[in-house]
């Protein structure tokens, strides 16, 4: 079954069209990064999939739930992270987690916050105000909040914006952690090409809300002739190189 | 599915449902923990209302004679119980529209709206915590007038309770307006939040009868449960009886009131899904 199957998804906005026809899927089990300059529309697309706006014309199917009709039984399976979203500043790290946690009906969830405190190092944050941490310390915890359901399917904006290099690896190695013991899919939008090529078996590239092109990252690089997933994002970006004779 | 197996499932639904009211609440709990100007926010402005209605009550009061027994003393206890009792109404609904707001506030809307929470799961929650300010902010008021201003609140009866629920009521389909209004403009609207049950208040005639409005005024304010509520109010201290008339027409005003606030809610929530001002509502 697939996490994720988009049907001619659109979404306009008073004559503006964020997001232009777009098909794909998530297979269980994927990692898939959706990739596009500022305004190309992943925002969007994530929002749509994750029922906070309602598209305009086609369909989402989340693990198996029509989200028009059941969204809430598949918000329960999956989570999302975004540096963009906050957690309640005011709170500490644990009460933080207690409260997603009983929003996402987690059975033991004392049991859970251990699990993930260990596995983020949050023992010594867990009693600290949400507020009075770090960009990195904030990262780990919004990672464990995302993970506090064990969702099958994680949406993640951005999850290494603005961090140093070895709190992004951190990051990185735990999504590829998570995504190897679980067999969850994960769905990232990214600006950091090199994230996106270590993680992702798949990406979508968007542009003005179109699906341009889509591969794993080592047939993208191949097929557009360029060294690495930047040249080729800069290329269709800029309409230059192979991308503009494919768009010809 | 069998019976059981039906009974079952709805039973681990309401359970699930009623996990995630908590986790809700909790979040405003502990906040509330660690926030002492939240906490003296929700005191402050009812004990200060009291207090200086208290000593304008003490005026009429001295004035009538200096006895409570008198006409003074009548006039005295209903600006007192008409202080107390409205505070319900204001503490009901800024306790819904605050709430909300501190979702807006701390930008944790979204991780809100993306998890199972049903909107009306929210709304359950922006209610009890509305419970819990409202019985927070008016008892330090109700004690006050007790020891200072020797009114005894509970002395009007059981039929408190009748009054208390009803203002309570309103207080929440105002909160969910407005709420509505943060749907459709965004923290825009958040001043509404604190004005707009203020501007009620000439309506609601909580410190005269309805029949001192001008005459084209008052169906307007006969439309308000809160207006019935004062009648009821004022016959209670005044003739030491139930106008239960005034109570069920307040009863009837606030389901009807409240049936059109729920509309509005589920339309704006629904609205602005289409929009993208889940999105944007902080702006």
């Amino acid at each position: 079954m697939d996490a994720i199957a988009v049907q001619n998804l659109t979404k306009r906005y008073k004559g503006t069209l964020a997001v232009d026809d777009i098909s794909f899927t998530l297979p269980q089990g994927g990692v898939m990064g959706l990739l596009g300059g500022n305004g190309a529309g992943k925002t969007t697309t994530i929002s749509m999939l994750l029922g906070l706006l309602v598209p305009s014309a086609g369909s989402i199917t989340v693990l198996g739930h029509d989200m028009a009709k059941n969204r809430f039984a598949a918000l329960a399976r999956m989570n999302f992270s975004s540096p963009y979203i906050a957690l309640p500043q005011k709170l500490t790290v644990l009460e933080n987690l207690r409260v997603y946690g009983n929003l996402y009906n987690v059975r033991n969830i004392r049991g859970r916050i251990a699990e993930l405190a260990e596995k983020f190092n949050l023992g010594e944050l867990l009693e600290r105000p949400a507020g009075e941490l770090s960009a990195g310390q904030k990262t780990r915890v919004a990672l464990a909040k995302s993970l506090i359901n064990h969702p099958d399917l994680l949406l993640l904006d951005e999850p290494t914006a603005s961090l140093d290099p070895d709190t992004g690896d951190f990051v990185r190695t735990a999504l590829e952690t998570y995504a190897r013991e679980s067999g969850a899919a994960i769905l990232l939008a990214s600006h950091n090409m090199a994230e996106v090529e270590r993680l992702c078996d798949n990406v979508l590239m968007l542009k003005s809300g179109k699906l341009v092109d889509q591969g794993t990252p080592a047939a993208l690089i191949a097929r557009y002739g360029r060294e690495d997933l930047e040249q080729v994002f800069l290329d269709i970006a800029r309409n230059t190189g192979s991308a503009r004779e494919f768009a010809a | 599915m069998t019976g059981a197996a039906a009974s079952a499932a709805a039973a681990s639904a309401a359970a699930a449902s009623a996990q995630r009211i908590w986790g809700l609440v909790y979040r405003h709990l502990a906040l509330y923990q660690r926030s002492w100007p939240r906490l003296l926010e929700i005191t402050y402005f009812p004990t200060l209302e009291l207090l200086i209605w208290g000593f304008t009550a003490n005026f009429f009061s001295h004035a009538g004679g200096g006895s409570n027994k008198g006409m003074g003393g009548l006039v005295a206890g209903g600006l007192v119980a008409g202080v107390l009792l409205w505070q319900v109404m204001l503490r009901g609904q800024l306790g819904v529209t605050f709430s909300f707001l501190e979702e807006i506030w701390s930008r944790n809307l979204g991780h809100v709206f993306v998890s199972p929470l049903r909107p009306a799961e929210m709304v359950t929650t922006l209610l009890v915590i509305s419970v819990m300010r409202t019985v927070i902010g008016v008892l330090p008021a109700v004690a006050i007038a007790y020891f200072c201003y020797a009114f005894n609140l509970f002395g009007l009866g059981p039929v408190l309770m009748l009054f208390f629920v009803n203002l309570l009521v309103m207080g929440w389909w105002v909160a969910l307006g407005i709420v509505s209004l943060l749907f459709r403009y965004g923290a825009g609207a958040e001043a509404l939040a604190w004005t707009l049950a203020f501007g009620i208040t000439p309506l609601a005639c909580v410190f005269y009868p309805v029949t001192v409005l001008p005459a084209w005024l008052q169906p307007f304010a006969l439309a308000l449960p809160a207006a019935h509520v004062f009648e009821g109010m004022r016959a209670a201290l005044l003739h030491k009886s139930v106008a239960w008339d005034q109570l069920a027409q307040a009863a009837l005003l606030n389901l009807i009131w409240m049936a059109v606030s729920v509309a509005v809610f589920g339309a704006q929530f629904r609205a602005a899904r289409i929009r993208g001002a889940l999105i944007s509502i902080g702006e």
